[in-house]
């Protein structure tokens, strides 16, 4: 008995053990976000005296209004909603051209055979080694030639090819039985048909997945937007709080502490409330 | 490999036409002219080209600064990659366990991965700043002289916390996942068998999570090579005095600022190069690891 | 080589109960085996032995010393497991000295005893390949190996046979009971099946809902199941259970079917009409000529050597009887006894045998 509670006593503080260690990382991972988000409701003096608060103010509602409508006044001057909307149209043009143009080309793949089909396959395959950090010149070159500078087209075009989702999808059909593609033949169905009315709603998780993944992918590039976008018209929100922290002594750090909690919000929150969707899906791809 | 297909040539073809028509405009067609510049110079003001040979790569490696710059590359990764790596194992290790909340602890690590590395950069300047920063001001007051923008190894340092800061959750998620297709009951064996937890980690846990493990290792050199350069261009813009440059960094500033495209080209290429072998390396794994 | 003493031992996950107070003692060389049907508390009170699980209270001792707060690498026990749960990345040869080389033993010693070994189980051309490269079989006889090698004092077997194709089953569950025999390891073997059941144990623990049915060797079981959960789990196809009522001053019983029977080993206790019920296992109905009881048969499966029959008694009751060869005349109804010398007595309420006074 004494010794079953001893036992039991161990393990106990195993237990809490790990519940330390876990939460002092949590914390650890949180901790920036915190101090930002607490500083984003102090005016600006609070923040440049270096107080670096721990716990809310009062300027909550000003900061935030300011940085949405007007951003940062003294360095870049342009509304935190409209970076805030081209990233979104950025994400979502990147996130659903990606997922639109690699469904098809894995479908063209899987359940056809045509010349140079192997071929086609491994010019897409290759890109996976042609990041746009090393061609970064040449491909700016080719966007500005096609005028395609300071445009959504230019922004996004050029990323909406995708290797890994058309791998993905591939690896998926795959496994569908050949049985369905020949019932859907017996019923009369052709390729359009079973595309449409077969493999698209069989797709819907791993789209809803992929989804997640190249949203947050699209909304957090950096140095292409840098590149093809000189106009803030479409400039985007990862760009403009960079640019809004400019030189240091004019930055309005509670202006770009609100900014810092508007632009991570929608990347955030759509990985936490597809979760479950986001790890599978990420877990998949790398496979 | 499937037995039932459909029929038709012009069909397929049409639907592989946007992918192919967009790798080829924007991946192939750049990139062939990256290898293609990487032979050539311009004269200063851009109007006379002329055919270099390796010249352009000849002078990249006798440059100190670029030397240099490789070896800052090398630092930042492997102690990016070491640093995320090793946080992220531990803190799966923790959350694989049988503990009360570990769904909370999953979601409160997973989120970082959504924050852009440029936004990860900003919320680490007001962590180290030497005047705002909540770290920068307490060091500085303990007497250290603290400031990232004039030293060096302490610029190297920001830059690296706050790249792993955002890579750990990553690897949080592919560890996990990696742990918990370890069966329970080959564990119960090794413990059984009289191995303490610390042996049953280093001679079943970790030897079981090895692809995990080096799937991860290469994508974590990738990320510190490419998807830092926002981290980097926020926190520090490769200074001070060039202490944080990394290639990726100065292929764009050659190529951004000082307009020399011969060398710039020159540059993408040996990236090229770095990110064929890493993939390269990768593959020959994935062919290696079938194997249990 | 040990004894092992289980002290009420109790279990509860949240606020399910899986172990009421379990009690058991093996002897030194004993094999006991522990049969239910899933979800009875067996594997619980298994891996509380191994130290996989630790009790919410009672005590575990092994050769009189309390292991009950020792971590499983300090019991000295092995285990073979349902998935045998080997070494994905290490050899058969490493994966039977890992216990070994953790005891530091010396490496000539590891290489003497995982070869004899390996030479017991008929493994020794398979000491260099991996896992994955042997059969369901070859993996079974490794896991046993590396139990085997380890000498301990205690082998628990989860369920090890389970994973194999019939015909494996039955030639390695003959195998078990040799090696056990003759390496004298008192060893706990945990199944749900009555036949490993029956033909492994010393004796058997037969578990129901927590709590431990009965306690004896198998032919007592067989013979004298202490309750109507026992008698109906042990034996194929089940024992029949027919509701009666005391009679005759508990001399003799009256069966719902109609005919009023006495006992014959005694009377039971209880006044008239105490509910009851009388439990005969199918072999042991009797065909009868003229005077029996009417059987409605309504399916007749002949399995060559004997058949078994279903059908209704006069009460609307359901019997199954398990008569020799292939009986004419099995169509509509046949006339059978049921000889009392063969019933076995429950009480109707609490389901426990009621013995003769």
């Amino acid at each position: 008995m004494a010794t079953a509670l001893a036992a039991s006593r161990r393990r106990r503080r195993a237990t809490a053990i790990t519940h330390a260690i876990l939460i002092l990382g949590v914390i650890l991972f949180a901790l920036p976000l915190w101090i930002v988000l607490m500083g984003s409701t102090h005016d600006a003096a609070t923040i440049g005296r270096g107080e670096v608060p721990l716990l809310p103010g009062a300027h909550a509602v000003e900061n935030y209004a300011a940085a949405w409508t007007e951003g940062a006044a003294r360095t870049t001057g342009v509304p935190v909603a409209l970076m805030m909307w081209n990233s979104f149209v950025m994400a979502v043009l990147i996130a659903v051209g990606k997922i639109a143009i690699s469904l098809l080309s894995a479908y063209a793949v899987v359940f056809f055979r045509f010349p140079f089909r192997m071929a086609a396959f491994w010019a897409i395959f290759i890109t996976l080694m042609l990041p746009v950090e090393v061609r970064i010149f040449p491909t700016f070159k080719v966007v500005s030639d096609l005028g395609m500078v300071d445009t959504y087209a230019g922004l996004i075009v050029p990323l909406v090819a995708s290797a890994t989702a058309t791998l993905l999808f591939r690896q998926f059909f795959l496994t569908i039985p050949d049985e369905f593609v020949e019932a859907a033949k017996i019923d009369g169905a052709g390729p359009l048909r079973f595309f449409w009315d077969v493999v698209l709603p069989l797709s819907r998780t791993n789209m809803a997945a992929l989804f997640v993944i190249l949203f947050v992918y699209g909304w957090n590039q950096y140095l292409w937007p840098l590149l093809v976008t000189t106009s803030t018209e479409v400039e985007t929100v990862v760009i403009g709080i960079v640019k809004m922290i400019g030189s240091e002594s004019n930055t309005d750090w509670n202006i770009v502490m609100a900014t810092a909690v508007l632009a991570l919000l929608p990347p955030v929150a759509v990985v936490l409330l597809m979760q479950r969707w986001f790890v599978k899906g990420l877990t998949d791809t790398e496979k | 490999m499937k037995r039932v297909i459909f029929r038709g040539q012009a069909l397929p073809l049409l639907l592989l036409a946007p992918q192919l028509a967009v790798t080829f405009v924007f991946f192939f067609w750049p990139a062939g002219q990256a290898i293609w510049f990487s032979f050539l110079r311009q004269d200063a003001f851009g109007i006379r080209t002329q055919f270099v040979g390796f010249e352009n790569f000849a002078e990249l490696f006798a440059d100190p600064l670029y030397i240099a710059t490789i070896w800052n590359t090398v630092v930042f990764s492997v102690s990016v990659t070491a640093l995320s790596m090793g946080v992220a194992l531990l803190l799966a290790v923790l959350a694989d366990r049988q503990i009360r909340g570990a769904q909370a602890y999953r979601t409160l690590l997973i989120w970082p991965y959504a924050v852009a590395p440029a936004l990860a950069a900003v919320l680490w300047i007001f962590m180290f700043h030497p005047t705002i920063g909540l770290f920068g001001r307490m060091l500085n007051a303990a007497g250290v002289a603290w400031d990232y923008r004039l030293n060096g190894g302490q610029a190297m340092l920001v830059v690296i916390l706050a790249s792993a800061w955002k890579q750990v959750s990553y690897n949080f998620i592919f560890f996990l996942a990696g742990l918990q297709s370890i069966p329970r009951s080959v564990l119960e064996a090794a413990s059984i068998d009289g191995a303490r937890p610390a042996r049953r980690f280093w001679t079943i846990v970790f030897p079981l999570l090895s692809p995990t493990t080096f799937f991860l290792l290469v994508v974590n050199l990738t990320y510190a090579f490419f998807d830092t350069f926002g981290i980097i261009d926020a926190l520090t813009r490769g200074g001070p005095a060039k202490a944080t440059e990394t290639l990726i960094y100065r292929a764009y500033i050659d190529g951004r600022v000082n307009l020399d495209l011969g060398s710039s080209s020159a540059q993408s290429v040996v990236l090229m190069l770095a990110v064929i072998a890493l993939t390269a390396i990768q593959f020959r794994f994935i062919e290696r690891r079938v194997h249990y | 080589m040990a004894r092992l003493r289980i002290e009420n031992v109790r279990k509860s996950f949240g606020a399910t109960q899986v172990l009421h107070g379990i009690d058991l003692s093996v002897e030194d060389g004993e094999m006991i085996v522990i049969v239910g049907a899933s979800g009875c508390g067996k594997s619980t009170l298994l891996r509380i032995v191994a130290g996989l699980e630790a009790p919410t209270s009672g005590a575990v001792l092994i050769d009189g010393r309390d292991v009950t707060a020792l971590e499983p690498p300090d019991r000295d026990v092995a285990m073979v497991f349902q998935n045998y749960a080997l070494y994905p990345h290490m050899s058969v040869f490493e994966n039977m000295a890992y216990g070994l080389r953790i005891r530091r033993l010396p490496k000539e010693e590891i290489r003497r005893r995982v070869g004899e070994t390996a030479e017991l189980l008929g493994i020794s051309s398979l000491l260099d390949r991996r896992p994955r490269q042997l059969s369901g079989g070859q993996r079974q006889r490794v896991a046993m190996g590396r139990a085997i090698v380890r000498e301990p004092k205690l082998f628990l077997f989860d369920e090890p046979l389970s994973n194999l194709d019939a015909k494996l089953r039955v030639q390695m569950r003959a195998e078990i009971r040799r090696l056990q025999k003759r390496l004298g390891v008192t060893s706990l073997f945990v199944t749900h099946d009555q036949t490993e059941a029956m033909t492994l144990g010393d004796r058997l623990v037969v578990m129901h809902q927590g709590h431990a049915a009965q306690v004896a060797t198998p032919m007592e079981v067989w013979s004298r199941p202490a309750d109507t959960y026992v008698g109906g789990f042990i034996g194929s196809p089940a024992m029949n259970l027919l509701e009666a009522r005391l009679a005759e001053g508990g001399a003799a019983a009256a069966l719902k079917a109609g005919p009023v029977l006495r006992f014959a080993d005694g009377p039971r206790p209880g006044p008239a009409g105490r509910p009851i019920l009388i439990g005969i296992r199918p072999e042991h109905v009797r065909r009868d000529g003229m005077a029996g009881l009417e059987l409605a048969l309504d399916l007749a499966e002949p399995l060559g050597s004997e058949t078994v029959l279903h059908g209704r008694l006069p009460g609307g009751e359901a019997l199954t009887a398990k008569l020799a060869g292939f009986p004419q005349g099995t169509s509509g109804s046949i006339r059978i006894a049921l000889p009392p010398e063969e019933w076995h007595v429950f009480d109707a309420e609490t389901g426990r045998r009621l013995d003769p006074l």
